[in-house]
């Protein structure tokens, strides 16, 4: 791409011109969500008859699903990148009157790309669910709940307004909820599916205010319009739909204060964890906050917000993951972590976009890739979750071992593999972004990096290496092919892909039509990456990390069993007392206040609003009474009423 | 408003009319009573002791009133049409024939179900 | 007023016998051919045989029927609304033809509920004349004896609610009220379990529906006396004019008020509006399920067509005289039907109410006087009819328990979800449609309904129709509640498994109910007037004398 190209894309606003779409391949792009959706109608409603062959349908269709989602790329690669929004109307909802009401999708390079990770990395996952789940008689429901999934969060990612847009997103929550429950047998299962529900609950109701707050002020809810006004409503208005947007993205992606839910998302079934609560769903909020670039431009203090809360979840995740020795809680600690990367660089304006969500795809692959060790580990350790009872499977699991070495290496930022080129760019965003905010922000991302060394070094020690504490009864054995291909795959794309997207900034350039360009872009030459202060300092802190957890963990016997901790440990343990945090701040004042408003409810206002429903009730009662059951009674209603209507007619004459 | 004259009047000599044979009767008719006159009028029938059923009429009397309005009505319904029989013509005839083909099959299920048998 | 959907002409009376186009009236003559072939079957086929014969009879003469309609509103005319037949007695419109089609094809998903036999035992008593309770009684339903007398009459009143939306002439209407309404009160005393309440809401719809006919007929010969016709045209073209030829002064206007106020009343009753209410939880509570599927269906589809044919055609004249009376009307039903409903404790005297405040809303489009009200008030009878009898096809499963009565009693349904998901979510998704949730055929209707009355300035009542939507949803969300998170109650009911046939109405009043809220397009496109065929107010006026 030559560069005057890429300065004309640049210099245009940061809403290319949406054209029309074209051809059978955009046109038609609907049966991107039409075909898991149908996969999941088939499995939900042709019960028992489906068992025997629907969990190959489910894999089908999300495959061909990834199929479309590729064909459509390379369309959209053959046009100049300023007409690479297409506007796909589905089909007219109802038009009534003078309102209409359109169905239509918006597919561009932001969309694409997130489509073509869903429907990648999610057949990849269910394919390995049918190894992972063939013992398991409810597997027709839970392919069904993974195409709903898939096919909720393509409704999310394509759509073109807020309302349709959250309409995948409580698809999403839904099928997020019935999958973390999918053990409903297991008490925890259930209790950890109700606590992600609730949680959800309350960042939805700050993205529907949000969404209710637009259609008030701009009188539309679709993207194109609400961001072409944006610039010309009130700051503070713009203020407070960004920080209910961010609040929306915060329950969705797990970062502060509402990441509780996450940790206990991991009852679910790995591959749920792998796809839904590491490569796709929890990456949602991200897509939120960059798909609402030109709202959060708008207000310049929700935009520092969400890299705050960023900046502050990245921490925490990492601090938590360091502590865990439950395999996949220390992997949610991570994922926390890692989106909190990615929030942190959405917040940091257009200059942090791109490195967002390059991030975000890198992550998908090797976060999706790690889940899926963790859970080949499982398969092969009895459903043991506790690292202090793994240690030297290398041996065991040698295509495990290798496929989550080559995912670990790549988290860590081991220089050339996909993490090291996309977290780099978060962190060369944070710096450039200037200012004493810059510099903390940047500070943050390089401690992050360290601990991220610490934490995974920690996770790959207790688990391939040193002496084998397995449990009597544990005969580990590598899984089957259905199991170790998608891993392999995930693998190639842990080690590949970040050079591929990063070198000669071509994901960023071809992200720009849809999320913008910043006015100097820094530059992803390898030279500078190997010798600017910030990657020399990022690597050095990497080194550390890992050198510091080999010195604790693999020059050490690790215990059997958990020793006691210091202050640090036992907060990180307790998910640095989050849920302590959310009980004592939120639920405990929550009941206190709830107490002191019903006393005086029931004292004061009862008159007032309770009074509205007693009144209500009141009269719903009262009204009764005139239904006494008798005929004659209701004739004589029938004669007044008769009366009424004669009388209303008669002062017409 | 005097279009509606003659119905108010009309309406006035009606009202008067029960008043007036009311009060009339009540003032000038002998009051003698005995049993009988002091009993509810049911045609007839002796209102205690009840009948078998707790007073209710078998229903076979329902079945032949009703066979008898629906015949009572369907001679009504010919009478016009007899009397301008050669005017409507065939169209006439062809809706007066299925008329009486319809009362028939409603006849003829009567008939088959029963309702003609008093025991 | 402008209503070119709907189409009006007066009688041309000539020395020659009348050609009448049998082919507009054959949906119509198929449902009656096949009633009356139902008697037949009642009087000369061996009783073991009739049930199967009868049910195979009605439903193969309702699908004709649709298939007939389907095929005459694509002949119909596409520069006009339609014709008029028989001395202009009835009028075969796009309108009539679609109300027609949305009573056969609610009038066959009823018929599958009135259809279904669990283990020899129907919905209906075995021997209605026998004393409940009685040896007589015991021994009828040892034998097994069936009432399949049910199909013909269900038949004569689908004909009744055929003719009702398209009658031009008020005595034609009246004619169709009472073989649409014969049926029913009969039907509706017709329930297998505690008959003594199904008969005495047999004996009350009867009494109060002959109430409410002898109110129509009264006002009929007041709408007589004042245009000197019964004709709708003609009638219309008094009204415009402001008296007929007894009244060239004009100083009929309190016979034609009077007229306007009376059949209003008959209509109303029909449809069950407050005041005019009363019967219907009593009735709907008492009839066997089936039947108030019927009912809460297709005789409320009918109701309202003829409703909006009376005061659109004859009456369209002076819509500012009665679009008050229906404001009162609309007002009170919205409200006071809302209201008493949140106390109800039995799901069919619940669904009764629901039925009447979605009576009120329907009214609101009535009010707006205007083609897209007429439209809206389609798709929302249509959109409704499915779901209503979807719901009432879950009732008829919900058992006290294993061959028991149905469990009325809301505070049994608790837990609901766990036990039953599948038919709890089939009647959360009618309770969610009911309250007009988007996606669901109910919002959709709403929306039509809501932004007609909007468009005709009618926002008072829209802020009404919305608050009283908001208290409904109120106990439609309660009883999802219920069923879903409440824990099931000790003397929980039993759900007996769905029958093929009342599978299949629950089936597609589902599919319908989703459907018609995801992709309401096609239905809504054929019911609004299109833009490039607008005909202007003057086909009402001058169709007069093209009688056929």
């Amino acid at each position: 791409m030559a560069v005057s190209e890429l300065t004309l894309a640049a210099e245009q606003h940061a809403h290319a011109v949406t054209t029309e779409a074209s051809g059978a391949v955009l046109e038609n792009s609907w049966l991107l969500i039409a075909l898991p959706l149908v996969g999941a109608a088939i499995l939900l409603l042709g019960g028992r008859r489906t068992n025997s062959w629907g969990h190959w349908l489910a894999v089908a269709l999300p495959l061909a699903s990834f199929g479309w989602a590729v064909a459509a790329l390379l369309h959209m690669l053959g046009a100049p990148p300023e007409e690479r929004s297409y506007a796909v109307p589905v089909y007219t909802w109802f038009s009534v009157g003078g309102f209409d009401a359109e169905v239509s999708l918006l597919l561009d390079p932001l969309s694409i790309s997130f489509a073509l990770l869903i429907t990648g990395v999610g057949s990849l996952i269910h394919i390995y669910s049918v190894g992972y789940m063939a013992h398991d008689d409810r597997r027709r429901r839970f392919f069904a709940y993974l195409n709903l999934f898939v096919a909720a969060m393509l409704v999310l990612v394509l759509a073109d307004n807020y309302a349709l847009l959250f309409l995948g997103w409580e698809g999403v929550g839904l099928a997020s909820y019935l999958l973390i429950g999918f053990w409903q047998h297991k008490d925890s299962a259930a209790v950890a599916a109700k606590k992600a529900f609730l949680v959800n609950r309350v960042g939805d109701m700050g993205l529907l205010i949000a969404i209710m707050l637009m259609f008030t002020t701009f009188g539309t809810v679709a993207f194109h319009d609400v961001f072409g006004a944006a610039g010309e409503a009130g700051q503070g208005l713009m203020t407070a739909i960004g920080l209910l947007l961010l609040l929306g993205a915060c329950g969705k992606s797990a970062q502060l204060p509402l990441q509780s839910w996450l940790l206990d998302a991991m009852e679910g079934p790995t591959p749920v964890s792998a796809l839904i609560h590491a490569a796709t769903m929890v990456t949602a909020g991200v897509y939120l906050i960059v798909r609402s670039g030109a709202v959060f431009e708008a207000a310049p203090a929700a935009q520092l917000t969400v890299a705050i809360v960023g900046a502050a979840t990245l921490l925490a995740g990492a601090i938590i993951g360091c502590a865990k020795d439950d395999i996949k809680k220390a992997l949610a600690g991570s994922t926390m972590s890692q989106i909190g990367y990615m929030t942190m660089a959405a917040g940091l304006g257009p200059i942090g976009y791109a490195a967002a969500i390059a991030h975000l795809i890198t992550h998908g692959f090797f976060k999706a890739g790690l889940f899926l060790g963790a859970g080949s580990v499982m398969h092969g350790m009895n459903d043991e979750v506790d690292m202090r009872r793994y240690g030297g499977l290398r041996g065991a699991m040698p295509v495990t071992f290798a496929t989550f070495g080559l995912g670990y290496l790549a988290i860590i930022g081991f220089p050339l593999l996909s993490g090291w080129w996309t977290k780099e760019g978060i962190i060369a965003a944070a710096f450039e972004s200037g200012g004493a905010a810059g510099m903390v922000f940047g500070a943050a991302a390089l401690l992050g990096a360290g601990l991220t060394a610490f934490y995974m070094t920690r996770v790959m020690i207790m688990t391939f290496f040193g002496k084998r504490r397995w449990a009597d009864d544990a005969h580990p054995h590598e899984s089957p092919a259905s199991m170790t291909v998608p891993m392999i795959v995930l693998a190639v794309g842990s080690v590949a892909l970040g050079a591929a997207l990063v070198f000669g900034y071509r994901f960023a350039a071809f992200l720009e039509p849809a999320i913008g360009a910043p006015e100097h872009h820094h530059a992803f030459s390898m030279a500078t990456m190997l010798t600017s202060w910030p990657s020399l300092a990022a690597l050095g802190l990497m080194v550390l990390g890992v050198a510091t957890a080999w010195f604790m963990y693999g020059r050490r016997e690790v215990a059997r069993t958990a020793p006691r901790a210091g202050l640090v440990t036992a907060a990180a343990r307790n998910e640095l007392y989050g849920n302590a945090i959310n009980e004592g701040l939120l639920m405990r004042p929550g009941q206190q206040v709830a107490r002191a408003l019903a006393a005086f409810d029931t004292s004061v206002v009862d008159g007032l609003v309770n009074g509205i429903g007693t009144s209500v009730r009141d009269s719903s009662r009262g009204l009764r009474g005139a239904q006494t059951g008798f005929a004659r009674t209701y004739a004589l209603t029938m004669l007044f009423g008769a009366a009424i209507v004669v009388a209303t007619l008669a002062v017409r004459i | 408003m005097e279009l509606y004259a003659p119905i108010f009047v009309l309406a006035a000599i009606g009202a008067a009319f029960v008043v007036v044979s009311m009060v009339v009767g009540s003032i000038a008719g002998p009051k003698r009573y005995n049993r009988a006159k002091l009993q509810a009028y049911e045609c007839g029938i002796e209102p205690t002791p009840q009948p078998a059923g707790g007073g209710r009429f078998t229903i076979k009397y329902y079945l032949t009133a009703m066979l008898f309005i629906v015949f009572d009505i369907e001679i009504i319904f010919l009478y016009p049409w007899a009397v301008h029989f050669d005017e409507l013509g065939v169209f006439g005839l062809i809706a007066m024939v299925l008329f009486l083909v319809n009362v028939s099959i409603a006849y003829a299920y009567e008939w088959r179900r029963g309702g003609l048998e008093w025991e | 007023m402008s209503t070119p959907l709907l189409v009006t002409a007066a009688p041309t009376i000539t020395e020659n016998p009348p050609q009448i186009d049998y082919w507009l009236l054959s949906p119509m003559l198929v449902v009656f051919g096949a009633a009356v072939i139902g008697v037949l079957v009642e009087a000369f086929v061996p009783a073991a045989r009739r049930r199967a014969v009868q049910l195979g009879l009605a439903l193969a003469a309702v699908a004709a029927a649709f298939v007939l309609s389907i095929l005459i509103v694509g002949a119909l005319p596409a520069d006009g609304p339609g014709e008029t037949l028989a001395f202009g007695s009835v009028a075969v419109d796009r309108v009539s033809v679609f109300l027609q089609g949305s009573v056969l094809v609610l009038g066959f998903v009823s018929l599958l509920l009135i259809a279904e036999n669990r283990r020899g035992e129907s919905a209906f008593a075995a021997q209605a004349a026998a004393v409940p309770g009685s040896e007589e009684e015991r021994e009828h339903v040892m034998a097994g004896s069936q009432h399949t007398e049910v199909y013909p009459l269900v038949l004569f009143a689908l004909l009744g609610m055929q003719l009702f939306p398209a009658a031009n002439d008020f005595l034609t209407m009246f004619v169709a009220l009472e073989v649409m309404s014969l049926p029913l009160y009969l039907l509706c005393g017709l329930a297998r379990r505690r008959r003594l309440f199904s008969q005495e809401a047999a004996v009350k719809y009867f009494l109060l529906g002959a109430f409410s006919s002898a109110f129509f007929l009264f006002g009929i010969a007041m709408v007589y006396g004042y245009a000197g016709s019964v004709n709708f045209a003609e009638v219309a073209a008094a009204v415009r004019e402001g008296g007929g030829p007894l009244f060239a002064d004009g100083g009929g206007r309190p016979l034609l008020l009077l007229g306007i106020g009376l059949i209003a009343v008959g209509l109303l009753f029909k449809v069950g509006a407050v005041p005019f209410h009363n019967w219907k939880p009593d009735v709907y509570q008492g009839a066997p399920t089936p039947i108030t599927a019927l009912m809460a269906s297709c005789t409320l589809v009918a109701a309202f067509g003829a409703l909006l044919r009376v005061f659109y055609v004859p009456f369209g004249g002076s819509a500012a005289d009665w679009a008050p009376m229906l404001w009162v009307v609309a007002i009170l039903t919205m409200v006071l039907a809302a209201v008493v409903a949140v106390t109800q404790r039995d799901i069919k005297r619940l669904l009764a109410y629901s039925s009447v405040v979605h009576a009120g809303f329907v009214l609101t489009a009535v009010v707006a006087a205007s083609p897209e009200g007429l439209a809206g008030a389609m798709f929302y009878l249509a959109a409704y009819g499915f779901t209503t009898i979807g719901a009432f096809a879950v009732v008829t499963l919900v058992r006290t328990h294993e061959n028991g009565p149905e469990a009325g009693e809301l505070s049994q349904w608790a837990g609901l979800g766990r036990t039953s998901p599948l038919l709890a979510g089939a009647l959360a998704l009618f309770l969610l449609a009911f309250a007009g949730i988007p996606l669901t055929s109910g919002f959709i209707g709403k929306f039509a309904v809501f932004e007609a009355a909007m468009a005709a300035g009618a926002a008072p009542l829209v802020v009404v129709g919305v608050l009283s939507s908001a208290v409904t949803a109120f106990f439609y969300v309660r009883i999802i509640v219920l069923m879903f998170f409440a824990d099931p109650a000790e003397t929980g009911p039993t759900v007996v498994r769905a029958g093929l046939f009342t599978g299949s109405a629950i089936a597609i009043g589902v599919a319908a109910t989703f459907l018609l809220g995801v992709y309401p397009t096609p239905v809504l496109d054929h019911l609004l007037p299109q833009p490039g065929t607008e005909q202007g107010e003057s086909l009402v006026a001058t169709a007069e004398g093209s009688a056929g």
